[in-house]
C-alpha cells in the first residue's frame, strides 16, 4: 500500500513531464493523456481510501519513505509521505474534483491550440499539490508549495499574449513570494528550535516546549500565517485572486476549489499543534479570517465580471475557513469539511461560469447577460444547486459546513466569540445578497445580450456533455456532501484522530444558530430580490456608493499597493541610486580624481633638465644632512 | 698652519663646484665642476685624516680617485656622442627623457 502513495504523486508529475517535453506530435492526444494520468491519480486515492477505512481511527496513518534527499551531517531532508486522515481527504478532493475540471477542459480548451501544454500545467499543478498535502515534513511540503506557485503563475497566464493575463500571472507569482518568505522562515526557525523539519518530530514537542521556545512558536505560528495568508489570499495578500481570473475558467476552478487557495487551510490545520501552543498566533489567524470573510463579500457585491464575484466568494469562503481553523481545536474538523464542500460548490460554480461564457462568445459582463435559464437549463441547474449551497439552503453542503463554523465562532466564549460570531453571521448575509445577485443577473430577467467586437449575435446554447457531466457530478456532491458528513457526526469521526476535536460552550444554543442564519439568509436574498430581481438591470453600471465604488476597485487594496509599496519601493529606490551616485560615487571618484590632480602637478617636476634635477639632488642632500645635525644637536 | 683652514678651503671649492653644476650649461665645464666638487671631498677626507692621525682618509681619497677617473671616461665618452649627434654640448637641449 505504502508504494501507491508515492505513485500518486508520480502519475500527474509523468503527465507533465510527458505532455511539456512531448512537443507537437501528442497534440491529438496530449489532453486525452494528461485526463487518463489525472484519474490514474484518483483510482490510486480511492483505493488508498477503502483501505484506509479497513482499519481502526488510530491506526489509518501511512509512512513511505523513499529516499533521504539532503544528507548531510547535523542535517537531514528526507522525501517521505505521510498519508493520514488530513491528507487523504485532501488528496480525493484534489484528485477528484480535479480530474473532473481535466475532462471539463477537453470541451472548453477545444479550440485552444495550445492544449496539449494545458493540460501539462494542470497535470504539474495536481502533482505539486498532492506533494504538498502528503509530505511527512516541512521541506519536502515546501517543495509543494514552490511548485503549486509555479505551476499558478503559468495556468494564469496561459494566455500570455494577452498583456493583462502575462501582468495577472507576474503579479500572482509576486504576492505568493510575500508567502513563501514566511513559511520559509517559519521552517528555518523550526529547524533551529526543534532540529528537525518532520511533522513527527516537530509537532508533539510544540505542544510541551518550554517557555524560552514560546516566544520561537508564537513566530513560526505568525510566519505560516504569512505564508498562508499569500497561498490562500487572505488579506493582507488577497490582491492577486481577482486578477488571477485572467486565466482559462477551469484554472480558476481548479485553483478556487481544489488546489492552490486550500493549501493555506491545510497548512494551518496540519500544524494546529503549533498554533495551539500559541494563542497570540491563533488571534492573528481568526482576526484574519474574519476580516477577509466580510473583504471578500463586499467585493463579491459589487463586481460585474462574473468571474471577479466568484473570486470575492471564494475569498470570503476561504477567510471562514482560516477562522475557523484558527480558533483551535473546536475549529479544525469544520474548516478541513467547509473546505471539502466548498470544493465541490465552488468548482461547480466556476465551471458553471465557464459554460456561460462559452455560450456567450466569452462574456464575463452579468449586466450583458440575462434571462439565460432558458437556453441553458444544465448549466442552469447545476449552477442553481451550486448557488444554493453556497448561501446554505437548508439541507444543501453549505447549510452544514458553513453553520458549524458559525457555531464554533460563537462557542470561541466572551467577547472574541460574540465578534467572530456577529462577523460570520454578516458575512452569511452577503453572501446571499452577492451570490442572489449573479443568479438573477445571470439566468433571470430580461435579455440584456450585445453582440462581441466582431458583430457575431451571441447565440447561447448548451455545452457540450464532456462539460456539462463534470458540472452534473459537481453539483451531486454540493448537494449531498454537507449532509453525508454530517450524518452520525461521520466526518467529525473521520477527521478526529489526526486534527483533535472539543467541543466549546457555545452561548448561544444550535437551534437559535441556524434560526439566525436562516433569518439572515432571507433577508440577504430578499434584499438582492428587491434590487436586481423586481427591479430591471441598467446595461451600464450605476455609479454607486462610496462603498460600491470603492468595493469595484477590490476596496482600493492595488491603490493602497501602488502608494505604499510600488510608489514607496520607487522612491526607495530611487533615493538609494542618488546615494550611490553622489556619496559611493563621490567618494571613489574624488579620490581618483584627486590623484590623477596630485600627480598632474607631480609630473611637472619631471621636466628633462639635469640641472634641476641636481637642484633637487642638492636640496634633498642639505635637508638630510640639517636634519641628521638637527638629531644629533637634540 | 691650522688644518681647519683645509677644511675651510675644501667648503668653498665644493661649493664652487656644486654652483657651477647648477648654473652652467656647457657639458664639459659641468663634468669640470663634478670633478671639483670630488677633489674638495678628497681635500677635506685627507685634513680629516690628518687630524684624526690615521690613514683612513687617505685611503678613502685614493679610492676616489678611482671612482674619478672611471667616470671621467665613461662621462667624456657620453659627452662626445651626445655632441656629435646634436652638434651642442649644451644640457639644456638634451632634455627628451620627460613626460
Amino acid at each position: 500500500m505504502e508504494t501507491l502513495i508515492g505513485l500518486l504523486v508520480a502519475a500527474p508529475l509523468l503527465g507533465a513531464g510527458i505532455l511539456l517535453t512531448g512537443g507537437r506530435r501528442l497534440d491529438r492526444v496530449g489532453h486525452l493523456l494528461g485526463t487518463l494520468l489525472a484519474l490514474v491519480s484518483f483510482v490510486l486515492g480511492v483505493v488508498l481510501f477503502t483501505n484506509m477505512l479497513g482499519k481502526d481511527g488510530d491506526a489509518r496513518a501511512l509512512h513511505s519513505h523513499l529516499f533521504t534527499w539532503v544528507p548531510v551531517e547535523g542535517f537531514r531532508a528526507d522525501v517521505g509521505f505521510q498519508l493520514d486522515q488530513l491528507s487523504m481527504t485532501f488528496v480525493l478532493l484534489i484528485t477528484g474534483v480535479g480530474t473532473l475540471i481535466h475532462i471539463y477542459s477537453i470541451g472548453y480548451m477545444a479550440h485552444d491550440e495550445r492544449r496539449r501544454r494545458f493540460f501539462g500545467y494542470l497535470n504539474l499543478f495536481l502533482a505539486a499539490m498532492l506533494l504538498l498535502v502528503l509530505a511527512d515534513n516541512y521541506f519536502l511540503l515546501y517543495a509543494g508549495w514552490e511548485g503549486v506557485g509555479l505551476a499558478s503563475y503559468l495556468l494564469i497566464g496561459f494566455w500570455q499574449h494577452k498583456p493583462s493575463a502575462a501582468t495577472a500571472a507576474k503579479k500572482a507569482f509576486l504576492v505568493n513570494r510575500v508567502g513563501d518568505i514566511g513559511l520559509s522562515v517559519a521552517i528555518m526557525l523550526m529547524f533551529t528550535t526543534f532540529g528537525s523539519f518532520a511533522f513527527a518530530d516537530i509537532l508533539p514537542r510544540a505542544a510541551d516546549a518550554s517557555t524560552t521556545q514560546h516566544a520561537t512558536i508564537t513566530g513560526i505560528g505568525f510566519m505560516l500565517l504569512l505564508a498562508a495568508c499569500g497561498k490562500s489570499a487572505q488579506v493582507p495578500l488577497q490582491s492577486w485572486l481577482g486578477d488571477a481570473m485572467e486565466g482559462p475558467t477551469p484554472v480558476s476552478a481548479l485553483i478556487h476549489a481544489a488546489t492552490m487557495v486550500t493549501a493555506g487551510v491545510y497548512l494551518i490545520t496540519r500544524s494546529g499543534a503549533i498554533f495551539n501552543a500559541a494563542p497570540d498566533a491563533q488571534t492573528a489567524v481568526v482576526t484574519v479570517g474574519a476580516v477577509t470573510l466580510l473583504y471578500g463579500a463586499i467585493v463579491g457585491c459589487a463586481k460585474d465580471d462574473i468571474k471577479k464575484a466568484l473570486a470575492g466568494s471564494t475569498m470570503s469562503q476561504i477567510g471562514y475557513m482560516i477562522m475557523a481553523a484558527g480558533l483551535g481545536p473546536i475549529g479544525y474538523v469544520f474548516a478541513i469539511m467547509h473546505l471539502v464542500t466548498h470544493g465541490f460548490f465552488k468548482a461547480g460554480l466556476f465551471l458553471g461560469a465557464g459554460s456561460v461564457m462559452h455560450g456567450m462568445n466569452d462574456e464575463v459582463d452579468m449586466r450583458r447577460y440575462g434571462g439565460l435559464w432558458r437556453h441553458m437549463p444544465v448549466t442552469f441547474v447545476t449552477f442553481g444547486l451550486g448557488y444554493l449551497a453556497i448561501i446554505g439552503f437548508p439541507g444543501l453542503s453549505g447549510f452544514f459546513s458553513k453553520d458549524k463554523i458559525i457555531e464554533a465562532a460563537f462557542a470561541k466564549g466572551g467577547t472574541e466569540g460574540w465578534i467572530l460570531g456577529g462577523a460570520a453571521m454578516l458575512g452569511a448575509a452577503i453572501t446571499a445578497f452577492y451570490m442572489t445577485r449573479v443568479m438573477l443577473m445571470t439566468f433571470f430577467g430580461e435579455k440584456r445580450w450585445v453582440p462581441d467586437a466582431d458583430g457575431h449575435e451571441p447565440h447561447p446554447h448548451e455545452s457540450p456533455s464532456s462539460m456539462t457531466i463534470p458540472m452534473i457530478i459537481l453539483a451531486f456532491g454540493s448537494v449531498f456532501a454537507g449532509g453525508l458528513f454530517t450524518l452520525n457526526s461521520s466526518f467529525l469521526k473521520w477527521l478526529e484522530p489526526v486534527t483533535g476535536h472539543s467541543e466549546g460552550d457555545s452561548p448561544v444554543s444550535t437551534a437559535t444558530v441556524t434560526t439566525g442564519t436562516m433569518v439572515v439568509l432571507v433577508l440577504g436574498v430578499g434584499l438582492a430580490w428587491l434590487m436586481y430581481g423586481r427591479r430591471s438591470v441598467p446595461a451600464t453600471a450605476p455609479r454607486g456608493s462610496l462603498l460600491t465604488r470603492a468595493a469595484r476597485r477590490d476596496l482600493l487594496q492595488d491603490d493602497i499597493n501602488h502608494v505604499v509599496l510600488v510608489r514607496g519601493g520607487e522612491h526607495l529606490t530611487r533615493s538609494l541610486v542618488y546615494l550611490d551616485h553622489s556619496l559611493v560615487d563621490g567618494v571613489v571618484n574624488g579620490t581618483a580624481a584627486s590623484v590623477g590632480g596630485l600627480s598632474g602637478r607631480l609630473r611637472k617636476l619631471q621636466n628633462g633638465y639635469v640641472r634641476s634635477y641636481a637642484v633637487s639632488m642638492l636640496g634633498g642632500t642639505v635637508v638630510l644632512v640639517a636634519a641628521t645635525l638637527l638629531m644629533r644637536a637634540v | 698652519m691650522n688644518p681647519v683652514n683645509y677644511l675651510y678651503l675644501s667648503a668653498l671649492l665644493f661649493t664652487i663646484g656644486a654652483a657651477g653644476v647648477l648654473i652652467r650649461r656647457n657639458a664639459i665645464v659641468v663634468f669640470m665642476c663634478v670633478e671639483l666638487m670630488l677633489n674638495a671631498c678628497n681635500l677635506a677626507f685627507v685634513t680629516f685624516s690628518r687630524l684624526q692621525g690615521n690613514l683612513d682618509g687617505q685611503v678613502i681619497a685614493f679610492f676616489t680617485m678611482v671612482v674619478a677617473a672611471a667616470e671621467v671616461v665613461v662621462g667624456l665618452a657620453i659627452i662626445v656622442s651626445i655632441f656629435r649627434s646634436r652638434h651642442s654640448a649644451s644640457v639644456d637641449d638634451a632634455n627628451l627623457m620627460k613626460l
